[in-house]
């Protein structure tokens, strides 16, 4: 079997007497969509932290391509390849869609202490942004103020600005969290034409995304993660049910 | 690309270039002297307006790199060194170092302790000032000899001086310009926009946010030293907590994170100031409170302006 492209071992949280994170093993496997559920204070948000690197765990590791980078920071791991969206929308209101996708691509052209000439006229920059506006299908909003994008093009501008780093690994915090029917039908199938190409870690609430996109499910509940499998597994475990009281899964 | 604001910009700045002969014409010098004393700040505003305006960095210190540039020039002079080189790039180099120094710890803090700690560090300065006799203390010191450079210009030229002003006055405007939109401005923007976004997509905010704090005190450490060869004088008082608040209230006043915002916002506090004191058609009750009425003209603007004189501008910056 390959080696995991992320991996934790016993990565474990607490704040007080909550243990937020208990002991958690968890793998991602190069070209997979592995989604993580559980119920509501689950200790999702938690874990996601610490796999970008907003939190550091209080014991255990995180491992990503092959390297420990436990003690790294958030743009240290951004720089080397693991990106993320937020749950709740994180764009840069006061730019333009594609100056937010642009600032993307920059952070990871080298250093920015380039003082003199202008990045809006920076075709190494620009023409790589309107690629991933053009992919996500944002191209005609490009010049539009991203605080007047609707919400479901925001949450698209920010998968466009972590697809815009090119991600060895894209961690999506509830993707379609908010959406409409439509627009979340449309995300589910935008998030499924990057399978197989990219190496996703999926938090999703939304049952139908989770079951359409993952490959593999990973079940978290007070901290611990209780299951994995694929969904078909998933679905039957009993256990997971219990988790759910009643929810349809 | 040249927008409608572009074009005032450009007409403010022929007006100012056409002060010396009209202030001639008219036999009134005073009004040369004025308008260089607003220059000269605007350039300080305009220094401000980087890290508060674009980096988002509310300083309430800016005052000390005036201060330093003033003494720098001072300290110097009273030593017997009149070498405006000298004393201009220790005014740069010093408040470079004080800027490195303070922003450093302040940088990493944001909000109400990022104000306190420029403050705090601002208000030092300000006691050292008043600590030391050897440069006057309390009562600061004259400058006897303004800053020669080599027989090149000639600062006791109040014409050539003002245009010595002038040109920096524009060469900062053009500086800031470009940083600003640059790949640099553009990180200091973000960071000020959405710093845990900046984060995520994989820049470090800090080296950035220090250049500019450093960048920023060195601009302003050269207006500090044009202000000690405009009043001949220096005093603590240029690095009290009070002038940093006016510095502050000139970048407010014209437009954050606009290029022409600080100029504005120096132009229309010291006017103001000027004509409430001094212009006789008022009447006496209106200079003998005068502080008073400005204050209200201020709130006013604030008020009703929100994005300060410049957003009054017809067509807008990229970036408002």
């Amino acid at each position: 079997m390959t080696e995991p492209l992320l991996e934790t071992r016993g990565l474990r949280k607490t704040f007080g007497a909550l243990v937020a994170t208990d002991g958690v093993d968890f793998d991602v496997r190069p070209g997979e969509t592995h989604a993580v559920i559980g119920p509501n204070g689950a200790g999702k948000t938690t874990f996601i932290k610490q796999l970008s690197g907003e939190l550091r765990p209080d014991t255990g590791r995180v491992r990503f391509a092959g390297e420990d980078v436990t003690p790294l920071s958030v743009p240290r791991r951004s720089r080397k390849g693991l990106a993320r969206s937020f749950q709740i929308t994180s764009i840069y209101r006061d730019f333009t869609a594609l100056d937010n996708v642009a600032l993307a691509v920059q952070a990871h052209a080298g250093h920015s202490f380039r003082f003199w000439n202008s990045a809006r006229e920076d075709s190494s920059l620009r023409r790589p942004a309107r690629q991933v506006l053009e992919n996500v299908g944002l191209e005609k909003r490009a010049n539009i103020l991203a605080a007047n994008l609707s919400h479901g093009e925001q949450r698209q501008l920010e998968i466009a600005m972590a697809l815009a780093t090119q991600p060895r690994l894209l961690l999506l915090d509830e993707p379609v969290a908010g959406m409409g029917k439509d627009e979340s039908l449309r995300m589910i199938a935008f998030l499924a034409s990057l399978k197989g190409d990219k190496t996703i870690v999926l938090v999703e609430h939304d049952m139908d995304a989770v079951f359409t996109l993952a490959d593999r499910i990973s079940v978290l509940v007070y901290g611990r993660i209780i299951a994995t499998g694929t969904p078909v597994e998933i679905r039957a475990n009993q256990e997971v049910r219990a988790a759910y009281l009643g929810e349809d899964l | 690309m040249i927008t409608s604001r572009t074009w005032i910009l450009a007409a403010i700045l022929l007006l100012l270039a056409a002060v010396p002969p009209v202030a001639a014409l008219l036999q009134q010098p005073f009004y040369l002297d004025l308008l260089r004393r607003v220059m000269i700040f605007a350039i300080a505003a305009i220094s401000l307006n980087l890290i508060l305006g674009y980096g988002g960095m509310v300083s309430f210190g800016h005052a000390a790199y005036l201060g330093i540039g003033a003494y720098a020039v001072g300290v110097l002079a009273h030593h017997g060194i009149d070498n405006g080189w000298l004393q201009w790039g220790l005014a740069i180099g010093a408040s470079a170092v004080v800027a490195a120094a303070i922003g450093s710890i302040s940088v990493r803090t944001s909000g109400i302790y990022f104000i306190m700690i420029t403050l705090a560090f601002t208000q030092m300065l300000y006691y050292l000032g008043v600590s030391i006799e050897e440069y006057g203390g309390d009562d600061g010191m004259r400058l006897k000899i303004r800053s020669q450079f080599s027989g090149l210009i000639d600062l006791n030229d109040p014409t050539a001086f003002y245009y010595l002003v002038f040109g920096i006055l524009v060469l900062f405007l053009y500086l800031t310009h470009r940083l600003v939109n640059s790949r640099f401005g553009m990180v200091l923007q973000a960071v000020r926009s959405n710093e845990a976004r900046t984060r995520a997509i994989g820049f470090s905010p800090y080296p950035y946010r220090l250049a500019t704090f450093i960048i920023s005190g060195a601009m302003c450490g050269l207006a500090g030293a044009l202000l000690a060869n405009q009043t001949a004088f220096l005093t603590p008082e240029f690095m009290n907590w009070t002038r940093s608040g006016e510095l502050m209230f000139m970048v407010i006043l014209g437009g954050i994170a606009s290029t022409a915002g600080p100029l504005l916002g120096a132009a229309a506090l010291l006017l103001l100031e000027d004509a409430l004191q001094g212009w006789s058609v008022l009447p006496k009750w209106v200079h003998e409170h005068w502080q008073l009425y400005l204050g209200v003209i201020l709130v006013l603007v604030v008020l009703f302006a929100r994005r300060g004189l410049a957003g009054l501008l017809p067509g807008r910056e990229r970036n408002d």
